[in-house]
């Protein structure tokens, strides 16, 4: 004891003021947070949000926006309830209700999501734990919910693209006048020739899918932008190739091999540019917290997702089947990544259970 | 293309920082006027000691011994009187027993010069290791000699000098591999001789391609036929200097659990402690001194220092003229694995290979979130380990059920803390689990 208040007596100059911050290493981190990653992934989601208006119209910029601050709201009030910290300011919420206007229809009632974001939100993520004790998809369940609860508004308020940018067109239009159909409905329900009818053949029919000039939920239709943006994240390093990849590659050869008239008959690129397999396969399929992390459990993940995808489409009752697709694979998570561990260094002997 | 080695699984890229004292010449600090030699300083039983209150001691006369089981003896770094026994604060223990040397600034600095080693025997080498002191210095401070004297049913038949320094910021063996690299590669043939084997590899990360040159210049002049040493270079990747990583990046081999690098043929030094043994064997001096990096944006002046063992932080900030306003954190080690102190009265050890003087902008402190099982952890970890999982189950009160997740394998080099977007405490949540989980 003497020595330190020898030391202390000694105090030189030297030492500055306030205090030092006293925790454990590393000292240093890597730049990443949440919240660049969850805003980059909603910079990703912008780019189709803003072709949707053109080709949509203007009412899917309200509905995204209601469904936004409906979630934002939603998770603050809850997080307030349950005497949780508010963390509305990372980002997840936002791409929640980007991600719940984007599986909607455009011609829904804009009071849609409001429903949906309770459900998604204060059910789905923030009753189960919170970010990332969540089981299920929130945007994902929040569709299951509302196709339940509104099954006419959400499988028929689709409308046709629009042509000359008229973007303001839709507003105040009955709905009835002007409804049409998705094209893997119309493929189900009418058969190849009424869908090569409205929706053309070949390269032309290529190109429009693409673009995203097709009916279908707001921020499914456009294929380059959604690829664009997953190819984006691919590049930073947020998601891993495994899942979309081996997602894209089963719906894709399921299709071929029995979506057609005969065996192999079927069209493996209008399988892949429909019905939301892109959008779900780089932005939903890849959620963190609802998908494995090891790379052998997401391989296996991706390749589930794809199967009932198929099977849904071609033999269940729904046209699209990419929705119900991940939320049944989303409870498998966990037991793939107890079954799939990775590979240890050197482990000692008898100490893996 | 031939791509340099490196290790296969995980590892973590963090900004070297290393700039700020790379260019800086060791510069011998002046003795201060008290130290306080801290008496466990290895890996074992502390020293009890060997000297009196009041007793006259000279520079690198023994003050105290290991009376049971493993260890090293303690040597005064300074001519002295004995002022006191009591508690030194410690990076880790929090407190350790310690004794005081008042310095005699009068009495001459003691000399050593060279004898001729090759002629002893490998006990009266390894007796020598022993005497001086000697142990790991580049952080573990396991006594080198028991390393030089590896169990007979494993035979060891490669040598590997670690020059990584993969830790950012610290410049230590940087600079002593520029600057005595003959001492080093010298320090190598000895350890071969008593090893009795005849190959010795020194891995270099490419960050330092003048300690490369230097290294393989000296490496070139010493190798004979009957001792050769080849200086590896490896890719920059940390946790490169961890002793499992290292072996794996320059033999592909792979050591078990729980097992020592002997089980593969392998000895791993320092190469700070390669020159410490060529001191203590070629000159006959023991371990009191001290090569260091003093860095960060935190002091007025970064050096690379050789200190006393024993010199206390505080005399180091003052003569390197204070610290700045923009001092945020002090930490000894490395910023991935050292520790954070609250004091200044902290006395260096024999395995103190930095002090850090850090300012806001060069730490981390954003509070933790929930772990959003993004996995980057899992892609991070050089063990194959899941640290969210034991995370989340310490979190979850059940810090007993991670040993299946191999939580005592992890050697807590923080590359999992490091990649966390959540900032989660990773290492903190491993270590409960370490005291908590049963073997």
């Amino acid at each position: 004891m003497a020595i330190n208040e020898q030391a202390s007596e000694n105090q030189s100059p030297v030492i500055a003021q306030g205090l030092w911050k006293v925790s454990i290493s590393p000292h240093v981190k890597s730049g990443e947070s949440v919240e660049k990653i969850m805003w980059t992934v909603v910079a990703c989601l912008a780019p189709p949000l803003v072709l949707s208006v053109f080709i949509f119209g203007i009412q899917t910029l309200i509905i995204t926006a209601v469904s936004v601050a409906s979630c934002v709201a939603v998770e603050a009030a809850t997080q307030k309830a349950l005497g949780r910290r508010l963390t509305i300011g990372d980002g997840s919420a936002v791409i929640t209700g980007i991600l719940i206007a984007f599986v909607l229809p455009p011609g829904v009632s804009p009071l849609l999501p409001v429903l949906g974001a309770v459900m998604a939100i204060a059910l789905g993520k923030h009753l189960l734990g919170g970010i990332g004790y969540n089981i299920f998809n929130p945007a994902l369940l929040a569709r299951a919910f509302l196709l339940a609860t509104f099954p006419v508004a959400m499988t028929s308020a689709w409308l046709p693209p629009l042509s000359d940018l008229a973007i303001f067109s839709y507003l105040g239009t009955p709905l009835d006048a002007v409804a049409t159909a998705t094209p893997l409905a119309m493929l189900k329900t009418q058969g190849l020739a009424a869908f090569t009818g409205q929706f053309g053949a070949g390269p032309n029919l290529y190109t429009n899918f693409f673009l995203g000039w097709r009916p279908g939920s707001i921020g499914e239709t456009s294929g380059i932008l959604l690829v664009l943006g997953g190819l984006y994240l691919l590049y930073r390093g947020y998601i891993t190739w495994q899942i979309p990849v081996s997602m894209l590659a089963t719906i894709a050869l399921l299709s071929w091999c029995f979506g057609g008239e005969g065996w192999f008959g079927g069209d493996p690129l209008l399988a892949v540019l429909s019905g939301g397999a892109l959008l779900g396969a780089f932005f939903m399929a890849t959620d963190y917290v609802t998908s494995p992390t090891n790379k052998t459990s997401q391989l296996i993940y991706g390749l589930g997702i794809g199967a009932i995808t198929v099977l849904i489409r071609l033999k269940g009752g729904y046209p699209e089947g990419v929705c119900y697709a991940i939320l049944l694979m989303n409870p498998l998570t966990p037991v793939l990544d107890g079954f799939f561990k990775p590979k240890r260094f050197a482990p000692l002997q008898g100490g893996a259970k | 293309m031939t791509s340099l080695l490196t290790f296969p699984k995980g590892g973590v890229h963090p900004p070297a920082s290393k700039s700020l004292t790379s260019g800086l010449a060791i510069e011998v600090m002046p003795v201060p006027d008290e130290l306080e030699i801290i008496l466990g300083q290895h890996i074992g039983a502390p020293c009890t000691p060997t000297v009196a209150l009041k007793d006259e001691v000279r520079e690198g006369g023994v003050i105290g011994e290991v009376t049971k089981g493993l260890g090293v003896p303690l040597h005064a770094p300074v001519a002295g009187t004995i002022k006191a026994f009591g508690m030194s604060g410690h990076p880790m223990r929090v407190s350790a027993p310690s004794i005081t040397i008042q310095t005699n600034k009068e009495a001459p600095p003691a000399q050593y010069s060279r004898n001729d080693w090759q002629k002893l025997s490998r006990e009266e080498l390894l007796a020598k290791v022993h005497g001086a002191g000697i142990i790991g210095i580049g952080g573990a401070g396991f006594p080198s000699h028991v390393k030089l004297n590896p169990p007979p049913d494993n035979p060891v038949d490669t040598l590997i000098l670690n020059g990584a320094e993969c830790e950012p910021y610290i410049t230590a063996d940087h600079r002593q591999m520029l600057e005595q690299s003959r001492e080093i590669v010298e320090g190598a043939t000895v350890i071969l001789k008593i090893l009795g084997i005849h190959k010795c590899f020194i891995g270099i990360e490419t960050n330092k391609p003048d300690a490369i040159k230097t290294m393989s210049e000296a490496a070139a002049a010493a190798s004979t036929p009957e001792y050769t040493v080849v200086v590896q270079p490896l890719q920059v990747k940390y946790p490169q200097g961890s002793e499992k990583q290292l072996i794996q990046a320059i033999t592909g081999r792979k050591v078990p659990g729980f097992a020592l690098p002997s089980a593969v043929g392998v000895v791993v030094h320092n190469v700070s402690t390669a020159r410490a043994i060529f001191e203590a064997v070629v000159l006959g001096k023991p371990l009191y001194e001290k090569v260091m990096t003093i860095s960060g944006k935190g002091i007025a002046r970064p050096a690379n220092l050789l200190v006393k063992v024993g010199t206390r932080v505080r005399d180091i900030v003052a003569y390197l003229g204070g610290v700045t306003p923009a001092l945020a954190k002090i930490v000894m080690g490395g910023p991935m694995m050292g520790f954070a102190v609250s004091s200044l009265d902290i006395p260096v050890t024999k395995t103190t290979s930095s002090v850090l003087f850090l300012a806001a902008d060069e730490i981390d402190t954003t509070p933790h979130s929930q772990c959003i099982r993004c996995g980057w952890c899992l892609e991070a970890c050089p063990m194959g380990l899941e640290p969210k999982e034991i995370a989340l189950h310490v979190e979850a009160g059940r810090p007993q059920d991670t040993g299946q997740f191999g939580v005592f394998e992890c050697f807590e080099c923080g590359c999992c803390a490091y990649v966390c977007p959540a900032k989660r405490p990773l290492v903190q949540f491993i270590r409960l689990a370490k005291m908590k989980a049963k073997r």
